[in-house]
């Protein structure tokens, strides 16, 4: 665990990743209590009706930090130094997170759900995926939104803050756009001993 | 271990500290957004609904699928050989190549046999559905043609089709039919006798029954809820609710040209969105594209007091040993 960060950090723009983690925290846990009782109790309880709104303004609430952190990171051009890793996976959970948020939307049995799917299925068919991507069939829906995805965007999430850890935050761009390229560092910091090329 | 950036002076942090503020704080703000807001749920439309609220629609569909002129029946792959639905920029069509893989005739499928299941309940089934089966195709055609021609002037009273006096057995046993079907609906079972397939096992596949009012039915509905395309329901909830607005570009796209008039607007909406969606995943490998954000400058801004530190002389770097 980390317990000091270089001084640069210092800004609100960083927290829209760990407040991407913490709406994803809630995601799972109104999440999990609602496959507890199962699909129909939150048409039919108000306790259930409360976990299921819970759900969905953690959704709400994942997606727009998450949206926002993407933006950050765009503007700070965090894939330099060799993070392009972290914003091709970074990107696959967005891609994920889509997917999840959609299987959900289908999974909910109302008008809500009947309408997206019967319109959806469209373009799914469209591109030839509809047959096996059925977005009317709500079992594959469902076992997709509780189960697999779920466990596809923690490995990934895993995955992201394994990368961000072991290349550390982005460093500042530098002021004058030039780039010490032989050394792989902003214009004029130190390059400490024994690392400097020839 | 020395990081990257370990390079840079270095200043407190409390990763746990942090946690913990941005979850309790996340969960506060919707656990009160849950309880203010709460959620939309809109039972789904029901064939039961239909036949209550505009029976007539029903009977439409019905007769629709019977002649094979509906949406569905002419739709084509997955569902059937049909070419009405089938997509394709010039000779690329994976729709069409991915072929039939949910088999469905609406005739059989959505109207003859539901009412099939129905026989072992009501034994009068059994004459008026060997009647339908035993005749042509052109006689089932000119019967189905015969009522739809006179629809207009047709009403459903007490849940059962009147029409026009026509000459004997020019409507065949497509009104008893058509009765039995309304009944069928009327008891809230038409989709558990469309879906439910599999003897005893529940249904968790509603794919027939949800194509069965996928046309005006679902439509009107729709469209009294301000859910229809071009009120970019897809992305948003029933209600004033916020859905899923982060597809607000996939919608943005049938909205202007050439998406909102190209016949094969869903297959060109989906190419164009992989291949902005794999540009983007791929900036740091584009050139133009990953400079963006050095001509934009809002990392200066992000990265001022570093700049400041950086302008009157001080040094935000270190190096550690």
């Amino acid at each position: 665990m980390p317990d000091t960060m270089p001084s640069y950090v210092d800004s609100y723009v960083y927290l829209f990743g760990v407040l991407t983690l913490a709406s994803f925290f809630w995601i799972i846990i109104s999440g999990v209590i609602l496959v507890i009782f199962g699909p129909d109790w939150w048409h039919v309880s108000a306790v259930g009706h409360f976990f299921n709104s819970t759900h969905f303004w953690s959704v709400q609430a994942f997606f727009f930090f998450m949206v926002l952190h993407l933006w950050a990171q765009f503007l700070m051009a965090a894939w330099r130094g060799g993070r392009h890793w972290t914003w091709i996976g970074g990107w696959m959970l967005f891609l994920l997170s889509i997917l999840a948020g959609f299987t959900g939307y289908l999974s909910q049995n109302n008008f809500d759900a009947q309408w997206v799917g019967t319109q959806g299925k469209d373009a799914m068919n469209s591109v030839g995926v509809g047959g096996f991507f059925n977005l009317l069939n709500f079992g594959q829906m469902y076992g997709l939104h509780v189960f697999l995805l779920p466990m596809l965007i923690l490995f990934l999430i895993g995955v992201h803050l394994f990368l961000v850890r072991k290349h550390g935050v982005v460093e500042p761009l530098p002021l004058d756009d030039g780039y010490d390229k032989e050394n792989r560092r902003p214009t004029g910091s130190p390059v400490p001993e024994g690392e400097s090329r020839p | 271990m020395t990081y990257p950036n370990a390079q840079y002076r270095q200043i407190p942090y409390d990763l746990v500290r942090e946690l913990t503020l941005a979850t309790v704080g996340v969960g506060v703000a919707v656990l009160v957004l849950a309880a203010v807001f709460s959620t939309p749920d809109v039972p789904a439309l029901s064939a039961k609904q239909v036949v209550q609220q505009d029976p007539l629609l029903l009977v439409q569909t019905e007769l629709n699928d019977l002649s094979g002129q509906s949406a569905l029946a002419t739709y084509g792959p997955p569902y059937n050989h049909g070419t009405d639905s089938v997509q394709a920029i010039g000779g690329f069509s994976p729709q069409a190549w991915s072929g039939v893989q949910i088999p469905i005739d609406p005739a059989y499928t959505e109207v003859i046999h539901p009412l099939e299941r129905m026989k072992w309940i009501d034994p009068a089934l059994n004459g008026i559905l060997a009647t339908w089966n035993h005749a042509s195709e052109s006689q089932q055609s000119t019967w189905v043609d015969n009522v739809q021609h006179v629809l207009p002037r047709a009403a459903v009273v007490g849940g059962k089709l009147i029409l026009p006096a026509a000459a004997h057995g020019s409507y065949g046993p497509v009104v008893a039919l058509t009765n039995d079907y309304l009944a069928l609906a009327n008891s809230g079972l038409l989709e558990a006798a469309i879906d439910g397939e599999q003897g005893a096992s529940p249904i968790i596949n509603r794919t027939k029954s949800l194509l069965l009012l996928q046309g005006a039915a679902d439509s009107t509905y729709a469209q009294k809820l301000n859910m229809l395309g071009e009120n970019w329901g897809v992305i948003k909830e029933t209600g004033n609710y916020p859905g899923a607005v982060w597809l607000w570009y996939y919608t943005l796209l049938y909205q202007i040209p050439p998406y909102n008039t190209s016949s094969a607007a869903d297959l060109l909406v989906v190419l164009t969105v992989v291949i902005v969606t794999g540009l983007l995943a791929l900036t740091p490998f584009i050139p133009g594209l990953r400079s963006i954000p050095r001509w934009v400058g809002v990392y200066k801004f992000i990265w001022r007091r570093h700049y400041r530190e950086l302008r009157s002389g001080g040094n935000p770097y270190e190096t550690r040993e």
